[in-house]
């Protein structure tokens, strides 16, 4: 079975649909439309893998951490012994009440805190962490919101970290709202969290992912190579006639693009909510 | 260097404010289109933050940080929403 | 509490005696950026001295015209890089204002896109200052301020405003953007005039 990144039900209890485990659920944990008060922590890297050729996957165990909702971030900051520093933002991968939180680190080729977070860091070391933060960005379960409206992730590259949270969150929550995932990645190895996202379309939650593949496709892909173009997007997102909710994450270059469309294509800005990571 | 969104906000401006700044609303003084700063567009760079309205590119507000000090700016906003209770 | 990144240590940073304090010299030139980059065609391109008088304007061939001075300077950010020896091509201030009359102290530099900055009016004179057009040989690109920025080598570079449109004379001293927003009025790199 795929492994989970938060402490999920277990494997057999998900097969048959499970009642969501409340100790993990994001109603009990957090208060309603309240996400916890941001602080600084310092957490202790509990292990740092590979998740593509370019992005490492960190597990970290941050003691005071108060929880965060789906698709919240947080500022990593890194200081040099002569007081030098540099802080950068990512998103969280995980959500809930759970101390161990997960974080996917793309390298950028120039950048001054991903390569050390991606090539130097490693179990043990500890990193200072601001968080958690922002609560415009974030989806909570029906149960709690209330909401009927479907919703619809659309991630470009690194963009799929916090719509990874929110697809785990509701898939957690055995929550039936439907979802779909639209996530653009370069090649089949630069999918993050592949596995986990196999295990979610299979969970109860209904998910629909479609993949789009702009550099290199597996063998047998029914299209070639090619960045999404509207019509891709109109075929793939849920209609604007069902009003889904929409989030969008990913360079500002593909979230503008994107949203841009989605607008066209007669979707309510005020339904699409936005996470820019900068780039082209 | 290409701009981002007003969630990048939330972890420089928590050190000033209790609230979550990205949540609340402004009224841009240019256009007087009313949203969330989540929404606005951000230019950050060592100089500083420009915070801009997403309608009109008016300067919203700004960040400057020094060793031992900040400045927050909100020249371009009318006043600043934020929810109770 | 000062707490140390493991294996940290950040971009190199380089010294150097002929630096301002707290500077860092750099073989790069960072773009800084506080909105979208102002998109001006040459063919529209004008730029104006307003003076208690009146408007002098030029465009962009009348302006080509003018005497135009090689100029090879450092420059400071007040983001502590430093570049020494650039080369530019730009019309001095004091060409500008040879058939101009005023007996206004104070200059607001305005620029495509809103941006403004301001200086004293006898620290753009006697050589100290130009309008730039071309940067290390080449036509200066617009995220560097194309197609033309105020260059005043001698005060923080926030003060070579980009995208420069027009030199506004002023009885007072008025800050501009970024001296309302932290900045200090003035900016002199070897006082370390940064912030307020």
């Amino acid at each position: 079975m795929s492994d989970r990144l938060t402490p999920a039900t277990d494997a057999a209890a998900t097969a048959e649909a499970a009642v969501p485990v409340v100790a993990d659920s994001s109603t009990a944990a957090l208060p309603r439309s309240e996400t916890p008060r941001a602080g600084w922590h310092v957490g202790t890297v509990v292990a740092a893998r590979r998740e593509t050729p370019n992005a490492t996957r960190l597990e970290l165990d941050v003691d005071d951490w108060p929880g965060n909702a789906a698709g919240q971030h947080l500022d990593v900051r890194l200081t040099a012994p002569d007081g030098y520093s540099a802080t950068r933002s990512y998103s969280i991968a995980s959500s809930g009440p759970s101390s161990r939180i997960v974080l996917a680190v793309d390298k950028l080729p120039d950048g001054e805190v991903s390569p050390f977070l991606v090539e130097e860091v490693r179990a043990g070391d500890q990193l200072e962490l601001h968080g958690p933060l922002g609560a415009y960005f974030v989806w909570r379960p029906a149960v709690e919101t209330g909401s009927p409206r479907p919703v619809q992730l659309i991630a470009g590259g690194s963009g799929v970290v916090p719509l990874f949270a929110i697809a785990t969150a509701h898939a957690d929550a055995a929550d039936p709202t439907p979802f779909r995932l639209l996530y653009s990645a370069r090649t089949p190895a630069d999918v993050y969290f592949a596995d986990e996202l196999r295990g979610l379309v299979a969970a109860s939650a209904p998910l629909r992912l479609d993949l789009v593949y702009t550099r290199r496709t597996p063998d047998g892909w029914p299209v070639p190579a090619a960045r999404i173009t509207r019509e891709a997007l109109e075929a793939a997102v849920i209609p604007a006639a069902h009003e889904p909710l929409v989030y969008v994450c990913g360079s500002t270059g593909f979230v503008e693009r994107v949203a841009d469309w989605l607008v066209e294509l007669g979707h309510d800005p005020r339904s699409i909510r936005t996470e820019r990571y900068g780039g082209t | 260097m290409q701009h981002v969104d007003g969630n990048a906000l939330a972890g420089p401006l928590a050190d000033y404010f209790s609230f979550d700044v990205t949540m609340a609303r402004a009224r841009c003084l240019g256009c007087g289109s009313i949203s969330e700063l989540a929404r606005a567009m951000v230019y950050r760079s060592g100089a500083g933050t420009v915070v801009r309205c997403a309608t009109c590119d008016a300067v919203l507000a700004t960040l400057v940080e020094s060793d031992d000090r900040a400045w927050i700016g909100f020249s371009g906003v009318s006043a600043v929403e934020v929810r109770r209770g | 509490m000062s707490f140390i990144t493991r294996g940290f240590s950040g971009r190199s940073r380089e010294r150097d005696d002929r630096l301002p304090p707290g500077q860092t010299l750099v073989h790069d030139f960072p773009v800084l950026s506080a909105g979208p980059t102002p998109d001006v065609d040459t063919a529209e391109w004008e730029f104006t001295v307003r003076t208690a008088t009146g408007d002098h304007r030029w465009n962009w061939d009348e302006f080509m015209a003018l005497k135009i001075d090689e100029v090879d300077t450092d420059i400071h950010c007040v983001t502590h890089w430093s570049k020494l020896g650039t080369r530019w091509r730009g019309v001095s201030i004091d060409t500008l204002f040879e058939d101009i009359e005023t007996d206004q102290d104070y200059v607001m530099a305005h620029s495509y896109g809103g941006y403004t900055t301001n200086i004293p009016f006898d620290e753009l004179l006697d050589g100290k200052a130009w309008i730039a057009f071309e940067f290390d040989g080449e036509p200066l690109d617009p995220e560097h301020g194309g197609p033309a920025r105020l260059l005043v080598p001698h005060l923080y570079f926030w003060k070579s405003a980009k995208w420069v449109r027009a030199l506004e004379m002023m009885d007072q001293d008025e800050p501009g953007f970024w001296e309302q927003n932290g900045y200090h009025i003035h900016g002199d790199p070897w006082k370390e005039e940064r912030y307020w």
